[in-house]
């Protein structure tokens, strides 16, 4: 793609490459912090070929 | 799908589907979010903004759809249990006014988790566990450290027991900290993964709501050794917190908290009943999102100074996050996850725990059907409508069951005010990447 003038892109579309089964070694959300909620988006991988 | 917002002086855009984010022109971001307002702008300006605009939807990184999502990666993910929350005494020395857990008891007999019983759910987590390597066990309670020589003993149990299944256990404590005198943090220190402290705040704060059962502030007690465990702390550790009504500026109280010393916060809406005096309620959401631009504003002047401050809500890793996976099947209560009383029972999460509807079992019995598998691994982003249309879907997952059902009884429906300060929350930490990002 060109360089682009009115965009600056500062997360590139990781989602549409993750699309695998998933490996299920990450943490679960609501144990890491607060008990109540379950936002993943904070949550690390622990895939190890994803690193 | 694509979410345009404005934080500080940037124009964010986020192609919900690919995860792609961009900070964009005055112009494009008219254009994206209301074409009818570009009129002003030159015409040769509009025509490079369409150009690019086009530019990026073929590069699939604007108005992508989610093809790559199917029902097999969703509802085919076999009946795994991989996390355990061990609700190691259903008992307490604190009285908290806001407790969801009927101040320990969860609405039985105040009771303490046995040593076999204990075992009994270390053996049910491995034998359940499937394939999963990385386990969880979190010591909850009511207060766990009333029970502390049976976390012990757990602790070096689960040690044991792991091996025989190349397993690795990693155990985490939720406490209060009445109890925590330098024996007990040196142990917890050693063994636990991670920690949470729960204090509210400031001083007023935490002693209107946290109180020993006789009615007495908790502050000055547990501050103290708060302090002295996370000196040191060598692992994760976070101090938790709940706001409430009463308050409403509990931006204060991260920053009383952070003034204490402790780097890694997180301070919750609070959990309750509606009738409550301090139940949060839609007219309050106003002025938390105030608090929270605050908290954001906080956090960026930490970070751009380069000072250790973690607000657990703003942490968000837009180059590795999780898989999709994981961001469609949401908290797995009642799937991966599960909640075990004292007396080996078992339920989908901490927060179903004492009502008949969800209980699932006993780790004591022979063989173990889980009757709400389904339920719970149906209730995923594409089932529920308000989800499904949701700009933030990919980074909340779906919201929490527990508020969905005891808010509006019914798990497929979300619980409006969470969505709205979950979506509140991403705003500013997606915002706060965007503004490092132009730092760097
Ligand atoms: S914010 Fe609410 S509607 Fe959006 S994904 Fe989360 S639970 Fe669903
Ligand atoms: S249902 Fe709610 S409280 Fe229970 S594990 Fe999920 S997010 Fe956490």
């Amino acid at each position: 793609m060109k360089e682009l003038k009115q965009v600056k892109t500062i997360a590139q579309p990781t989602l549409k490459v993750t699309a695998e089964k998933g490996c299920g070694e990450c943490q679960t959300s609501c144990q890491s912090a607060c008990k109540t909620s379950c936002t993943v988006a904070n949550q690390e991988c622990e895939n190890i070929r994803r690193r | 799908m694509i979410h345009c917002y404005q934080f500080r002086e940037h124009n964010i855009v986020i192609d919900v589907n690919s995860g792609a984010i961009h900070l964009v022109s005055d112009l494009m971001y008219q254009l994206l979010s209301d074409p009818t307002t570009v009129f002003h702008f030159p015409k040769e300006d509009v025509a490079e903004a369409t150009e690019e605009i086009k530019a990026l939807a073929e590069a699939g990184m604007l108005f992508t759809d989610d093809e790559q999502i199917t029902t097999e990666m969703l509802e085919d993910r076999g009946a795994v249990i991989k996390a355990m929350c061990l609700h190691v005494a259903h008992d307490c020395n604190m009285a908290c006014r806001y407790c969801f857990g009927d101040t320990g008891a969860f609405d039985g007999p105040r009771s303490l988790l046995s040593l076999e019983t204990g075992k009994q759910a270390i053996d049910f987590l491995l034998a359940h566990s499937g394939t999963r390597r990385n386990l969880e066990i979190d010591f909850f309670g009511g207060e766990p450290l009333l029970n502390f020589d049976v976390v012990k003993a757990l602790v070096a149990y689960g040690r044991e027991a792991e091996k025989s299944y190349g397993k690795n256990i990693r155990f985490t404590i939720t406490t209060n900290g009445l109890l925590l005198d330098d024996k007990k943090s040196e142990f917890i220190n050693e063994t636990m993964d991670n920690v949470i402290l729960s204090i509210d705040g400031r001083k007023d704060v935490n002693d209107k709501m946290r109180l020993t059962p006789g009615g007495k502030g908790t502050y000055d007690v547990v501050v103290n050794n708060f302090q002295r465990f996370a000196a040191k702390r060598k692992g994760t550790y976070y101090v938790r917190g709940t706001f409430t009504a009463d308050n409403l500026d509990f931006a204060e109280d991260v920053r009383h908290l952070a003034s204490l010393g402790f780097q890694n916060i997180s301070v919750e809406p609070v959990v309750t009943d509606s009738s409550k005096s301090y139940a949060l309620r839609e007219e309050h959401l106003p002025r938390i999102f105030q608090e929270y631009d605050a908290l954001a504003d906080q956090y960026l002047d930490a970070a751009l100074r380069g000072e250790p401050f973690s607000f657990f809500h703003f942490r968000i890793d837009l180059t590795q996050g999780p898989c999709v996976v994981k961001r469609v099947s949401g908290c797995g209560a009642g799937t991966e996850y599960v909640a075990v009383t004292p007396e080996g029972d078992l339920y989908p999460c901490h927060q179903f725990v004492g009502n008949p509807e969800f209980l699932l079992g006993n780790v004591k019995d022979p063989v173990f059907e889980n009757r709400l598998y389904d339920r719970f691994n149906r209730a995923h982003i594409y089932i529920k409508d308000e989800c499904r249309d949701c700009w933030a879907k990919f980074y909340c997952s779906g919201g929490c069951h527990a508020n969905a059902y005891h808010s509006n009884d019914d798990l497929l429906k979300p619980y409006h005010l969470g969505c709205e300060t979950e979506r509140k929350r991403l705003e500013c930490a997606i915002g706060i990447q965007a503004v490092l990002a132009t730092q760097a």
